[in-house]
Parts: structure tokens; sequence; C-alpha cells
């Protein structure tokens, strides 16, 4: 290692206090600087902040937006979620790649500019969609992809892109992205005017206690998908005795289709930072964390600039709004792609400065999370939910929605759908009217995105968004009857399996397995028994795995399978005796009958 | 110390309160299946052998602790048959050779499939490509027949008071790696407990094979688990 | 006297250490040829079947062509089909090359490697020899198999018990002492 690149690792190392549980950031850092983590600089870091160049390493593979071997001064992850593929993703691959003269996943010779596919970036319903370093470019097309390449081996400088801005705060100078907000619908919990401080005073005239108890009136559930009531949470890291406690705000929004949380951080940050600061109040903590996934780093100086300014406004800091005591101060921990981390006991593991593999639980985060002290991590939207409950009160927010679930759910709709974009809806609201709303035809199938994953056909089109019937995180995705449900299964899967942390046994090999399944079934080699092989692998690793990711990434295919009933697509035939249809001889002695100079007798 | 009474496939077993299922389970002389799972190391919660039903959902017993009253099922044939999945899965995953692995008869991936009766694991190999790390003078790594238990991880840290070995990658691509550039650049020693902890012919000594005639290993008479249960995993 | 079961045995790419095995039942052999007729097998030399068969007794996994088209005639000519030994089963050590291409596998062999003899620098193309598959294949990935005996191979025991159930007509169990994969 050059004396000059080893002297910026540590000045970098230093910067983060040479502080092992900060070795994300040092890890981006040194990335964003040198366009890898080197082992060299890996010993550096080890050395700096008194750990071992494997720890350094075990880090760095587990994210997919840090490498041990250089990539270019630009990178092009070009996102290969379902929905953008629906839109033209293999087409612009293709434009890009020619255009640059590489493959997906190389690395022009003059080390210039990667081109990576990447899964969901949160642009469902502007795809194809890239990221340019952290820029997000939309609405790609191959002429654009084409000239966008051009334009980029000319000045290399991604922020040059962006020749026209999107909407909202997406015009904001320390933001300045083509992204749209596409906010279809508003509703009047999110995208109501919201005056920041208010909430907050109303929460300092009731003691911590009385917050959590307002929380609980409100019926509020977490909005990430599991649904687990925020004021019970809250209770149990209250009473957790500890010094300290923290509190997380879950902004790793890596559900593929899902992306109201990025409108979400980008018109409600105010919303957002006042609800973290009364979960701080209510829970006796100082510290708050938003965890922000990699894909949107471009909104984080304006984040971070929304933290400034309520420093100085006096809503966060020390004795906040004059409540002596009452301490609270907001830092911003970026990830570095890696699904899993929406989990949260795996955010915790990376906020720590580790590989986001989630905990063992018991215990749960509440009673020992962030560096083993009492920690409640709760999704943006949920946060941003209580500010609205301490400005209008539980009972307000209690009289939208179901009768199990109150408030309103803010959905990200994409697919094959003519008004793609973010929808506040009460809870309870049909998948009929979804479709209704954002002028869908020909509806096939729905991926109801979320812990509880689903594809739902037809029969199903009655179901109500709340967590008694059809919960969700937030993504639904809409599929024409022409599409393929085994298909798009198994896309999910290879997401699910380029995304699994690898460390139990069922999630690990079992997707792997599961895939290969499925794709015998589609190519035509499948038998009737396969689709029970399909059930009961689905089966097992949903039951057997040990967090969410594994628990729930087998649903599209149960779903497909459920749409199919017992007709199963003309992709499955009865075995016939003799060779099994998956062996095929031709195929297999092609390699021989090349190298050799020969054709098989027998093919 | 207070005492936790629950039942086991409806035996009562006692047990103090805070202690796993699995270890409760073992002082009361029954057997749970289990892989990553050993003696004194924090338990890593990744093979999922020790899966037991407790009221009804299904928890590894390694990790979750005993609670009062609690009803657990263990020899189930649901759980039998996934813990059986879980032996099929990481055979596929790896490339095990037992007919040359010296840690063949003492192998506890070996031993649970002999115990569930695997003749063939229910799933197609993937026959990976996996390298073997032989630049130690006396030890060998051979990620063919690693299944990422995370004994050696831990038992370096814990009971060597080193850090030769951790996880890289991630899902399917995930493997063990070593401090350095390669094992024989790490301070590992061949008397390290890191060594002797894997359950599977990952990490072997070398030069030390084959020892023990056939007939004469750990598992070649007594199934796995017998020490504990006696007589139950005979067919 | 009743008629004997017709059993046939082959040895796809395996090292004929199941047949061993087989002999090895010692004077059981005796009791066997009372119960059995061999069909096709190595044991009488006889190449194709005479006639149907009960049993197919497959050693070896599939590494070329003309395994494939020998155990295809197995699977049409027997009513149960059992793989016995590693090879049979999982590839055994032939696949260690699985994770290699084929176009490596040969090259070394023939071209590369140390105190290789080949002034034509050609890959043997004798029509005699078979083409090789690109992977070794276990027979089960290949035609649908019965039943599975493991061992490297496997015990007499093993062989005996399930031979001697199938042949009364019950279901086959391996005793614990004599299930191994070595």
């Amino acid at each position: 290692m050059k004396q000059g690149t080893a002297h910026i690792t540590a000045n970098i190392c230093n910067k983060f206090g040479n502080d092992r549980t900060r070795l994300m950031d040092i890890a981006i850092a040194v990335q964003e600087r040198f366009g890898c983590v080197s082992h060299e600089a890996m010993e550096e870091i080890a050395r700096a902040v008194g750990t071992q160049r494997v720890e350094v390493e075990s880090l760095v593979t587990f994210y997919s937006f840090l490498s041990v071997k250089p990539q270019g001064k630009v990178v092009i992850r070009l996102c290969s979620d379902i929905v953008d593929w629906m839109k033209g993703y293999s087409e612009v691959a293709e434009a890009m790649a020619r255009e640059l003269g590489i493959t997906m996943g190389e690395t022009t010779p003059d080390g210039a500019i990667t081109l990576t596919d990447t899964p969901c970036i949160g642009m469902s319903d502007q795809a194809p969609a890239a990221l340019v370093n952290s820029v997000v470019v939309t609405h790609l097309t191959p002429e654009r992809g084409r000239q966008l390449v051009r334009d980029l081996r000319r000045h290399l400088d991604p922020q040059q892109l962006v020749t026209m801005v999107g909407n909202g705060n997406n015009e904001h100078p320390l933001v300045r992205s083509m992204v749209r907000n596409n906010i279809r619908m508003r509703g009047p919990v999110h995208f109501a005017p919201f005056e920041p401080g208010k909430a907050l005073l109303k929460a300092f005239e009731l003691a911590p206690s009385d917050v959590i108890s307002e929380i609980k009136e409100s019926k509020l559930r977490g909005r990430g998908g599991a649904g687990f009531p925020t004021a019970l949470k809250w209770e149990l890291a209250a009473n957790t005795p500890g010094e300290k406690r923290y509190v997380i705000c879950n902004a790793d929004e890596g559900e593929p289709g899902t992306f109201k949380d990025r409108v979400l951080l980008t018109e409600c940050a105010e919303q957002l930072l006042e609800g973290m600061t009364i979960a701080g109040y209510a829970v006796g903590s100082d510290t708050g964390i938003i965890y922000l996934r990699a894909e949107y780093r471009y909104l984080m100086p304006y984040l971070q600039s929304k933290i400034e300014g309520r420093l100085k406004q006096g809503f966060l800091g020390r004795g906040i709004l004059g409540k002596k005591g009452f301490n609270f101060d907001i830092r911003i921990q970026l990830g570095a792609g890696a699904y899993i981390c929406g989990e949260e006991t795996a955010l915790i593991s990376s906020c720590e400065g580790l590989r986001g593999d989630p905990k063992n639980r018991p215990p749960f985060p509440p009673q020992e999370g962030y560096l083993k002290r009492p920690t409640i991590v709760n999704n943006v939207e949920t946060l941003c939910c209580v500010s609205r409950i301490l400005l209008e009160g539980a009972k307000w927010f209690a009289s939208i929605g179901s009768a199990n679930t109150t408030g309103t759910k803010v959905l990200s709709i994409s697919g094959d759908c003519r008004k793609p974009g973010v929808y506040e809806v009460p809870f309870g609201i049909t998948t009929r009217e979804l479709i209704e709303l954002s002028e869908a035809e020909n509806v096939g199938s729905l991926l109801i995105g979320g812990p509880c994953r689903q594809m739902i056909g037809q029969v199903r089109l009655d179901g109500q968004i709340c967590y008694d019937d059809l919960a969700t995180g937030g993504a639904i995705i809409i599929f024409n009857g022409a599409r393929n449900k085994l298909e798009i299964a198994e896309h999910y899967l290879d997401f699910f399996i380029d995304e699994s942390c690898g460390h139990c046994t069922p999630c690990r090999v079992g997707l792997t397995l599961l895939k290969n399944l499925v794709h015998k079934v589609i190519s035509g080699t499948g038998e009737p028994a396969d689709l029970d092989r399909m059930r009961d692998l689905s089966n097992f690793i949903i039951n057997m795995s040990r967090c969410g990711l594994g628990q729930a990434a087998p649903n599209p295919v149960l779903g497909a399978l459920e749409i199919f009933g017992d007709a199963s697509g003309g992709f499955v035939a009865e075995r016939k005796p003799g060779l099994l249809p998956e062996f095929d001889l031709s195929k297999a002695v092609i390699d021989a009958e090349l190298r050799v100079g020969r054709q098989s007798k027998y093919v | 110390m207070s005492r936790i009474s629950f039942t086991i496939d409806g035996v009562t077993v006692q047990a103090i309160k805070g202690q796993s299922i699995l270890k409760a389970a073992d002082a009361a002389g029954i057997y749970i299946p289990r892989l990553c799972a050993y003696r004194d190391l924090v338990p890593h919660g990744s093979c999922r052998v020790c899966s037991v039903k407790v009221n009804g959902r299904i928890q590894a017993a390694c990790v979750q602790t005993v609670i009062e009253g609690a009803v657990v099922e263990n020899n189930t044939p649901e759980l039998e048959e996934y813990r059986s999945n879980i032996i099929d899965m990481l055979f596929v995953e790896g490339n095990h050779f037992c007919m040359f692995c010296e840690k063949s008869g003492f192998c506890e991936l070996q031993a649970l499939a002999y115990r569930f009766g695997i003749a063939v694991p229910k799933y197609q190999f993937l026959y990976p490509k996996r390298e073997i790390d032989m630049s130690h003078p006396h030890v060998y790594v051979d990620h063919n027949r690693c299944i990422l238990c995370g004994r050696c991880v831990q038992a370096s840290q814990s009971m060597d008071s080193k850090n030769v070995f951790q996880f890289i990658g991630r899902g399917i691509r995930k493997r063990l790696q070593v401090n350095g550039d390669s094992l024989a650049k790490t301070d590992l020693k061949v008397t390290d407990e890191a060594v002797s902890v894997c359950p599977v012919g990952a990490l072997v000594r070398k030069r030390v094979g084959y020892e023990t005639p056939v007939g004469l290993r750990r598992y070649d008479e007594a199934p796995i688990g017998d020490d504990i249960e006696p007589g139950k995993g005979d067919r | 006297m009743q008629a004997k079961t017709r059993i046939a045995t082959v040895s796809l790419s395996g090292c004929f250490g199941c047949h061993m095995s087989l002999l090895d039942i010692d004077d059981r052999i005796l009791k066997l040829a009372e119960l059995v007729e061999f069909d096709r097998s190595p044991i009488n030399d006889f190449k194709d079947f005479q006639s149907r068969c009960a049993v197919g007794i497959v050693e070896g996994g599939c590494c070329n062509e003309d395994n494939v088209e020998v155990l295809e005639s197995f699977r049409k000519n027997c009513d149960v089909l059992i793989s016995v030994g590693e090879c049979a089963i999982t590839g055994g050590i032939n696949s260690m090359r699985n994770n290699i291409p084929l176009k490596e596998c040969l090259d070394e062999a023939y071209l590369k490697s140390p105190g290789v003899y080949n002034p034509l620098n050609k890959i043997p193309n004798d029509p005699e020899i078979p083409l090789l598959l690109n992977r070794v294949y276990p027979c089960h990935e290949v035609v649908k198999i019965d039943y599975f005996i493991p061992g490297c191979p496997p015990q007499a025991d093993a062989l005996w018990d399930v031979l001697v159930a199938l042949l009364s007509g019950k279901a086959p169990v391996i005793a614990y002492k004599n299930h191994k994969y070595d």
C-alpha cells in the first residue's frame, strides 16, 4: 500500500474516532475514496480500530455496495427488479453494455465505468431506473441509456446527468434529483400540513409514560409490515433498566416494489425527525439513528441539513424546547446495499459495524439491542404517524381505518397500471379499489409486499389491506393476466438468494434448491410431483428459517401454486418410463462432442 | 437459582431459569439432535437441526430459553423430516466425499445422516467449486466440507484468544475465511481448540488421519446422541 | 419348484468394489444362488438381457454416453432398480470433476499434465471410447431409482438384508451399523 493511501485510510478511521462500531462508515468512506476496500486498506483499518483484517473483510464482502476489487470511478447500478424488467430492463441493459463494450458486472478497461445490476432501488414508479454512483436516473430507454453512457464518458460526473429535476423537495438544492414524488393520493396523516415543534410541545405536556399510553390508545402498529404494536415495543424498552437507550429509524426500505419511505423522507422529514424525538422522550433515550439505505444516499445531505436546522431551532440537542434533562440527537447511518438490513436485528448489527446478520432472539431489541442496550427500531412511516398522533390525538387517529388496524397506510403501487405512485389510503381499503385507483386493467395477480408477502389472484380481489387480512409494508405490484406467475416467483427467488445473509441452512441452501425446482418446471421438464416438492420445500423454508427473510421468501411460489390450483399451466408432464425428462443427453454430451470432434452415437 | 418445569414430548423436565431448552433436555437425558451447537460455546443458531416446537411454534432449542409450563415437541414426524431435510441440504451444498475423508466415522454431519437413515439426499447435488488451503504445515482447510457452523470462528476467539476465522460473503456464497492471505499466514497453532471443534472434515490436522480402524470409530456402532439418550437412535 | 427371481447387475462408472462386496456375503452366496437367477451381469458375463428381470442392481454413476445407454436399458428391463454404492448415489469420486469444465478436464488429462506424451496433441477420439458427459450424474438424475444402498462399498450385510427383504416382499431396512458412506 502506498504511503499516501495508508495515510488517507488512517485519516478516515480517525475521523470516526477509530471506533470499531463505526466500521460501516469507515468502509463506505474508503470505498468512495478508492473505489474499493483492498486487503491492504483492510489491514490499515483493522490496525486503526483494533480488530483483525478478517473482521473487516467479513463486513466488506457482505454489502453489495462495497468491494474488495477496484470498481470504476463511476458505477452504474441498473435496477433489475421485476417491475424494471416489465418496463424494459433487458433492452436498456443491453444498450448500455454494448455502448460501454463490456458485459454486466464488468468495468471498462480504462477503469472509468462499472456496469452492474442491483435489486429494487425504490423507483418502481419510474422504472427502469438506475443509480449512477448515488445519482438516480429514471425512465430509462435504450436510447437514453446509450446517451447516458456517452455523456459519462465525456465528463465522468453523475450529477451532470440531472438535466431536469423532479417535483417537491426533489428540487431542493441539496437534493437536485430527477426523481418524481408521484403522490397520487394525499391522506390526513402524512400529507396534511405539518408545523415543526408543535407535536413535540404536545408530547412535553405529558409524562413519558403517558406519551406511550397515547400511542397505545391510537392502536398504532408498525408500518414496516409485521404490524407489531408500537406502544408495546416502546413500553418494553422504557421498562428495561439501562443507562442508555436508542431510537432507530428504519429507513432501509428494500422490499421490492416499495418506495413510499423515499417520498416520506423527501416530503415529511420534519415529521419523521419529530417522531423520533418524541419516541426518545417516551422511552428515555438521548440518541437516535436513521439507518438510511445506500440507494437513498442522494437524500442524505438534505436530511442532514434538516437535522442541523432542528438543532438550531432547539428541536434537537440539549434541553429541547426548554425541557430540562431531555437531550436528543440524531445521526444518520448509511447502509451499503443489503436487503436483510431492513430486518431490525440485522439493521442493529449493521449499525454496530458488523455484517448485517440478524441476531438470535431472544433477547429482543427493546431488551437488548444496539450495543446491547434497550433499542426501539421503528419504520419511517410509523415515526411519522407518532408526530401526527400527538398533534391530533389518539382518538382521531383510531377513528381512521378498520377496526383492528387504525390510521392510514402509505402504499407504493407499481407494475401494470396507468398511475403508479404513492397512495395514502385508510386501512381497510380493498385490492379492487386499489386496482381502480391505479387504473390497472386485465389484472392477473397482485403481489402484496411485506413480511407477509403474498401473491393473490382474481379470487381475492375483495381482500382488505389491514393486519387481519392482507398485511403489507407498502408494496403493491400489479401483474396483468399475460404474465407468467411462476416466472415472477422465480424472479423473486433470485432476489432472495442474492440477499440471504447465509446464516441459517434452510434459507441459505433451501432457496437455491427451490429456485432450481421452479426453474425445472418452467423449462418444461417438471412432473406433477414437482409441484408437491415445491410446496413442501416452501413450507420447510418458511417454518425453519431464522428470520423474516427466509420465512417469507417462498411466498410468491406458494402464491403462484395457489393461483394455478391443480392446473399447472401446461408446465408439468407425467413422467414416461426411461430417461427422466430433465436429463437431456444431447446437452450432456455437447461439451465432449465439441472437444473431441465427433457426434454422439446416441443423439 | 429458580427452577422451571416444562414438558418435552409429554415428559416433565426440570430446568434452571435462563437455560436453553437444549441444555435442559441434555440434563434430563433427552436427546435433541443438533449440529452447530457445541458445549459451552455461545449457540450460533445457524444449522437449525435442533428445531423443536415450543407451544406450537418452531424454535431452535439451542437459542430458545426454557419457559415455565411450555409444551415442547421433539420427536414428531414433521420435525424429524425437517431435520433430515437440513442434513440433506448440507450434503448437497458442499462436496462431501466420505469415502476418503479423514473425519469419516467421527463426522457429526455424517453421524446425523446415519441416525436419520439417509441413503440419498432428496435434493440435487450442487457440486460447487470450493478451495482447499494446504499452506499451513500442520492443519488444512477444506472448504468442500465446511458447513458454516461457526464453531471455529467462536472457539478461536473465546477459547484460543485469537481471531483466526470469520465468515465472508453472504447467502449461498458465504464462506469461511482466515485472517490473512492463507492459513499459514495466521497465528493458528495445531493445538488450537478451533481445529478440534470442527464437526466435519473442514479443519483437519495433517498426518493423523485414519488412525482409528473402521469399526472402532466414534459413530460406527452407536448413533450420535446415544451418550445423552441411549438406545433411541438405532434401527 | 418356484421360478427363481431374475436379477441383473452392472457396474457403470464405478470400481467394481460394490460387486466385490456382493461377493463378500460369504457362504450366503449359496443361499442367494438358490433364490435368484442372474441375468445380465458381470458375474456370469452376460452382456445383454436374456429376459425381463425383477431386480436391477446398479453400481457406478453416469460418466459417459454408454453409461446412460446401459442405465436406460436397465430401467426398461427391470421392475425395480437399486442404486448401490456412493458412485451410483452421489457420483462418487468421479464427480470430483463436476465443478471443472469438461474441456479443462480433458486438456489436463491428455495435453497439459506433466508426463503426458501426446505428440499429436489431440484428445483421443476412437469411436470405441464413449464420449464423456459434461459432468458425472448420479443414477437417479438420469432414470427413476427405487432403492438406495449407501456405502463405499456398501457393507455385504446391507446388500444381503435389502435383497432378502425385497425377495420376500418386505420393505428393506438397513441396520444402523451397516448404514455407512465409506
